[in-house]
């Protein structure tokens, strides 16, 4: 038999067992997943000029994104315990803290995303009346310092905004590159910044990055899914969607089969999933549920069975922020055993 | 005459007031600036009171002038410059918000007993008059003392001024009394504290029932680790692999109880294999012989039924010591007040080191000396009616100081002697936890006329006191420089480092205005006990100005050396001017000149013997409510080896209450910690958890005390001390507090 | 210049001096610490081993923590000191999940805090609480670099081990076996 004891340590959210990171990092984890994964189809189709063909892809679904990365955002500031002095983070660029790359990151895409939306508002809302409507009052104080009258036509007051806008929708396609490798980026991030700890035995495999990055793209077609009005927009995201779920599971298998192949820490590390405390929540609520129940749904909607949209992305959108909880309370848990 | 019955009072309800000024800071000094450079704080001598090592060191304050932190004196050879843990968390008894704060007064309101918050000359006033009028009946000799630790010799003073000697300290009869009585018949020299063992020196040190490392009587832990260092051997007999055991070339884990059955065997071993000192035996000892013929029948064969340790092993061991000897320790331990027959089993313990020539020798026992510290002239004390030996009724014939279990018997309402004790004072003692069977100790108190506690902190007892005197801590107070007997006489000073807290004050003070009270000003014809302090410096050539400055002196060793020199002539106080191995002061009392082993009863079916020892960061109860040791260790867990666990299904972790062979349920529930540590037939706790005063927030309810498992008290025949190793525990999983209700 | 700790596990006796010493010297918030115990007990009753440690940060060559903070407030001093500038510290906890031995705590101010080998002290040319209040004499301090340091002899010349080596984070308290 052996004992370990610790004694005289009983130092907050370290033990018994590591809990720094509460419901902010994995809101975060999967609004970043989200974003990355819409902005990431809409680049592409952009690139591969069907804008038109999928509208809901390239110009409805980005109107999430600003919003899904302000309050990803706001999850990570409260998440922060110095809070006052956030804006360090941007006082440094320190290229071996994925922290860092993500904040930076997030710095480019946010405004990005935001820009891409605005060029994309005459074609989606031609004018709005803002003497009526339920949030005509909201919109009139944000709008009426940059749009000139009553009735919203998108006539901006200054001219460089105009400018502007006419680069950006003449430079569409090239924004687009940028925003593909910049999607990627965030996409992969949001897995890397839990694979970079050594220390957390669970998070310590590069599979992570791309794990994550797909599983992002998996949520970003669900909600494209939910917003399309067209059926063959649907139908594309289905079968993406299905395709995804199969590398996922493959990524996940093969996460496993890593662990256990590896050292003792890593094997009590998968033991945590294969029989531990985290093996119904996982294979119940983000492999079953959220991956399989959902794949299976798509598969009928495909074969013409008819199936509530919700249903899938639902389940799909529900595993992935269950997945991201799940991971980065369970790799807390798991440690070098010394 | 009876009295009220005394209801335990909380003291919680009160100075609700003071309390809102100590609302402890979540940072330990507030604020979070980077540490001060040391060499630039201030600094006051100090020698520790959290044990009775009385280390000395130096309590320095931060910028502002708060006490910041407590660092050993590097002259001092209590501390060697480093404290131990409970030392450097000395600290938190300052801090501490539960503190007593104002002096309390018990009275009656709407038929409810609470206490009054009260001026001190309320206070003194009504103990003045309280003590005069118990004198009055019955005489000042039924006034007792129960104290420890340094303020206790102002009330002591006092007391004796008053004109009573019944004063006991749970420090002889509940621990070290046997092991000096022992000593002082077989060398005729006791051991006193720090005892003079030279450890850092000796090539083998055997530890029998002591836990060093555990407990932490620096200067002795620090030279153990010098020992291991240079290279020495460790034997430890104990039945639960201690920190010392897993440090130690030879661990003997020995059937409890049976301490003496080895000791025995291995004199058999050294003497029959004439492995023992032969010169040194026949140049200083007496009654070789006869030990020589008593011990045949004590084989190693014969111990291994006794103490299931295989012959081998025995023999192994003895030779250990012999080849290490003279320079090796039998470690005489403290507290060692076990089974009854204690004074029997250090006499064990005393003889062995004398067959191996340790008394004296480097790496042995070496000499003490002590520094002459010029009394503070006070008038004659007066005589006394009756003393403690009076209590004793004619036994317990080899105590030397009273006995504080026989006080408590004097108290009782089933006493029959006329002389009687009627009314206590207590200070720096919590008697609840110190004394065994503290529900007896009750029915004492609320026989009582009067009780006065004086102490800093609301501890068990305190709840029961009629008055209540809150004592500034040492850190806040002068009090007499300590003389001990170490290697080289010295002297160290306490100053106060910061003024008193609250409305606490120091027990010199409170005895002096007790003394102006009662009469007996003569005795402190003092304003302030420096004056006292800066006359005895000043006989000394210094005073007490300069000797703030340096805290500690340590003076030339008068004329002996350290240790015998070869063939030195020595005579020893013993009857025989000899080392006693035959001891014919104990053959003249009737008691046995030579060790007798006892076979004790051992633990029924489902129970187990309770062992319980020391967690480094503690010192009994008196530390269980400091914040910062109390971040270290909160409560004591129940130490059960794990084939103990799987029969009861027991799990890491759990709580559990226990009830022993008496009937006797704890108040609280304990936590349970599987351990390969312990044997099969015994659990261990650490001493003094499980507090029932809620005013300690940290410490109320948290673990089990010991002392109120022991009700099977083995009174040891020569000395008195109470035996409290013949307990036997069960576990009781479900809350039995849940079953009364039902 | 490379400032290292080497700890007797022989010796140490698990007294956690070493723990209220930083708490006082460093007035680290009660309920919290900078360093602990850790015991490991091995075997069946009677055949039993115990090995008690002092733990703290390792001050690590190899620093995770050092390198996954988005703002440098973790950083390395003079003598290879891991330290942290409250007033750069975000509280984003990052170092903390990269730390292989939960060395970092939150502050209940914000900021994380650690060990910091009490460079106050040792700029002084003292040695940090911990070691310098210990009553067992079983941690040195001093400079790796200087071959006739005390360290240095006790390195060289004991078997000694650092804790999670595999965690590849080159650690610099060595444990003397």
């Amino acid at each position: 038999m052996e004992e370990i004891i610790t004694s005289g340590r009983m130092n907050l959210n370290i033990d018994p067992v590591l809990h720094v990171w509460h419901w902010q990092i994995p809101i975060y984890l999967f609004l970043g997943g989200l974003a990355a994964g819409i902005l990431f189809f809409a680049a592409l189709y952009t690139i591969m000029d069907k804008a038109d063909k999928y509208p809901t892809a390239v110009k409805v679904a980005p109107i999430l994104v600003p919003f899904a990365l302000v309050v990803g955002l706001f999850a990570l500031l409260l998440d922060l315990k110095h809070k006052l002095y956030f804006w360090q983070l941007y006082t440094n660029i320190k290229f071996e803290s994925p922290m860092s790359w993500g904040a930076w990151t997030l710095m480019a895409v946010t405004p990005l995303s935001i820009v891409w939306v605005a060029s994309y508002l005459k074609e989606l809302i031609p004018s709005i009346e803002l003497n009526s409507g339920r949030f005509s009052g909201v919109l009139k104080m944000i709008l009426r310092p940059i749009d000139n009258a009553a009735q919203v036509n998108w006539e901006w007051k200054f001219t460089f905004l105009t400018d502007f806008e006419n680069y950006v929708i003449k430079e569409r396609k090239s924004i687009a590159w940028i925003m593909i490798v910049l999607a990627l980026i965030l996409g992969v991030y949001t897995g890397i910044l839990l694979s970079a700890f050594n220390a957390r035995p669970l998070w310590n495999t590069s599979i992570l990055g791309p794990l994550f990055l797909v599983s992002g793209l998996s949520t970003a077609a669900a909600a494209i899914m939910l917003l399309s009005k067209n059926k063959d927009e649907r139908i594309l995201f289905s079968r993406i969607d299905i395709m995804l779920i199969i590398i996922e599971l493959f990524f996940i298998i093969h996460m496993f089969m890593g662990f256990l192949a590896s050292t003792e820490v890593q094997i009590e590390a998968a033991n945590l999933f294969l029989g531990g405390a985290y093996t119904v929540p996982f294979w119940g609520l983000v492999v079953v549920l959220g991956l399989l129940v959902p794949a299976l749904l798509e598969i009928l909607e495909l074969r013409g069975y008819h199936v509530p949209i919700l249903a899938p992305a639902g389940l799909i959108l529900l595993g992935g922020l269950i997945f991201r909880f799940i991971m980065v309370e369970a790799g807390q848990i798991t440690r070098y055993l010394y | 005459m009876k009295t009220t019955r005394r209801e335990f009072i909380k003291i919680s309800s009160l100075g609700a007031g003071s309390l809102a000024l100590a609302t402890p800071s979540l940072s330990w000094l507030g604020g979070n600036e980077e540490p001060m450079d040391d060499t630039q704080a201030k600094r006051y001598a100090n020698y520790c009171e959290v044990c009775f090592w009385n280390c000395a060191g130096w309590a320095y304050t931060n910028k502002e002038g708060k006490l910041w932190k407590i660092i050993g004196n590097d002259v001092d050879q209590h501390s060697m410059g480093r404290f131990c843990p409970r030392g450097t968390g000395g600290i938190g008894a300052y801090y501490d918000s539960d503190r007593l704060k104002t002096p309390l007064i018990r009275v009656e309101v709407d038929g409810k007993q609470t206490y009054k918050e009260a001026t001190w000359d309320e206070a003194l006033d009504l103990v003045a008059k309280r003590l005069m009028e118990v004198k009055r009946k019955h005489g000042a000799s039924s006034v007792a003392l129960f104290n420890h630790g340094n303020s206790g010799k102002h009330m002591s003073h006092l007391l004796r001024a008053f004109g009573t000697t019944n004063m006991g300290s749970p420090a002889n009869a509940q621990c070290k009394t046997p092991r000096e009585i022992a000593f002082g018949a077989t060398f005729g020299h006791e051991l006193h504290s720090p005892e003079p063992l030279d450890i850092r020196d000796t090539r083998c040190l055997v530890l029998i029932g002591s836990h060093l490392g555990e407990n932490m009587h620096n200067g002795q832990v620090q030279e153990m680790s010098e020992a291991i260092d240079k290279g020495a051997t460790i034997i430890t007999v104990d039945p639960r692999f201690s920190t010392a055991a897993s440090k130690s070339k030879f661990w003997l884990p020995i059937k409890p109880a049976t301490d003496i059955a080895l000791l025995l065997a291995w004199m058999n071993v050294l003497i029959n294999n004439e492995w023992y000192n032969k010169k040194y035996v026949e140049k200083y000892t007496y009654g070789f012989d006869q030990l020589k013929a008593y011990v045949q029948p004590f084989t190693p064969e014969w111990a291994f039924g006794e103490t299931g340790i295989e012959p081998q092993n025995i023999i192994a061991t003895a030779r250990e010591m012999a080849n290490a000897a003279p320079a090796v320790i039998v470690h005489p331990g403290r507290h060692t007040a076990w089974y009854g027959d204690d004074t029997q089993r250090l006499r064990a313990v005393a003889i062995l080191n004398a067959l191996l020539g340790s008394w004296g020798a480097r790496g042995g026992f070496y000499h003490p000396a002590q520094a002459k510290v010029p009394k503070f002239q006070t008038p004659e004390y007066p005589a006394v009616e009756w003393g403690w030996k009076v209590l004793s009724e004619g036994k317990y014939r080899m105590a030397n100081a009273g006995i504080t279990n026989v006080l408590v018997d004097a108290s009782h309402p089933e006493w029959k002697n006329e002389k009687k004790i009627k009314a206590w004072m207590v200070i720096g003692s919590n008697l609840m936890a110190t004394i065994p069977n503290p529900a007896y100790t009750l029915e004492a108190i609320q026989n009582l006329d009067f009780m006065v506690v004086v102490d800093t902190m609301p501890a068990d007892i305190t709840g029961y006191a009629d008055v209540v005197l809150p004592e500034c801590t040492y850190l806040e107070r002068y009090d007499d420089l300590r003389v001990s007997e170490h290697r080289q006489p010295n002297i160290a000073l306490r100053v106060p480092a910061a003024e008193p807290m609250y409305e606490s004050k120091p027990a010199w003070w409170m005895a002096k205005e007790l003394s102006k009270r009662m009469g007996l000003g003569a005795f402190f014809p003092w304003n302030d006990y420096a004056e006292v302090l800066d006359f005895q410096l000043k006989k000394l050539g210094t005073s007490l100005e300069e000797f703030k400055n340096v805290g500690v002196m340590n003076l030339e060793r008068p004329y002996e050396d350290l240790y015998f020199a070869e063939d030195e002539e020595a005579e020893f106080e013993t009857n025989t001017g000899k080392i006693e191995l035959y001891s014919t002061a104990f053959e003249e009392e009737g008691y046995p000149p030579l060790p007798v082993y006892t076979k004790h009863a051992q633990p029924p079916e489902g129970y187990y013997r309770l062992i319980y020892g020391r967690a480094p960061m503690h010192t009994f109860s008196r530390t269980n409510n400091n914040p910062l040791l109390t971040d270290l260790m909160d409560e004591n867990d129940l130490w059960v080896n794990p084939k103990v666990a799987n029969e009861w299904g027991l799990k890491n972790g759990q709580y559990l209450w226990l009830q022993n062979h008496h009937g006797v349920i704890s108040d609280f529930p304990i936590k349970v910690r599987v351990t390969e540590r312990i044997r099969w037939d015994s659990v261990y706790m650490v001493h003094g958890f499980g507090s029932t005063n809620k005013k300690l927030t940290r410490a109320f309810g948290r673990g089990i005390s010991d002392t109120q498992m022991i009700s099977e008290i083995m009174l040891d025949s020569e000395t008195g001390s109470t035996g409290m190793r013949g307990n036997f525990v069960t576990f009781i999983t479900e809350d039995p507090r849940k079953e009364v209700v039902s | 210049m490379r400032y290292g700790m080497a700890i007797d596990t022989k010796k140490c006796v698990g007294c956690s001096d070493c723990v209220v010493a930083c708490q006082t010297e460093n007035n680290v918030p009660v309920g919290y610490c900078r360093d602990w115990i850790v015991e490991n007990t091995a075997g069946t009753y009677p055949k039993l081993e115990l090995e008690i440690r002092s733990e703290r940060c390792n001050h690590c060559d190899n620093s995770p923590c050092v390198r996954c903070c988005p703002t440098g407030a973790s950083h390395i001093i003079d003598g290879g000191i891991v330290v942290v500038t409250h007033v750069d510290c975000i509280g984003c906890g990052a170092c903390i999940q990269s730390c292989p031995y939960d060395a970092r705590y939150s502050h209940p101010e914000g900021y994380v805090d650690k060990c910091t080998f009490c460079h106050h002290r040792v700029e002084n040319g003292q040695n940090p609480a911990c070691v310098s209040v210990c009553p067992t004499h079983c941690m040195y301090f001093g400079d790796l670099d200087d071959p006739n340091s005390e360290i240095s002899k006790m390195v060289s010349t004991r078997k000694w081990k650092v804790l999670a080596p595999e965690a590849g984070t080159k650690p610099q308290i060595f444990y003397l076996v």
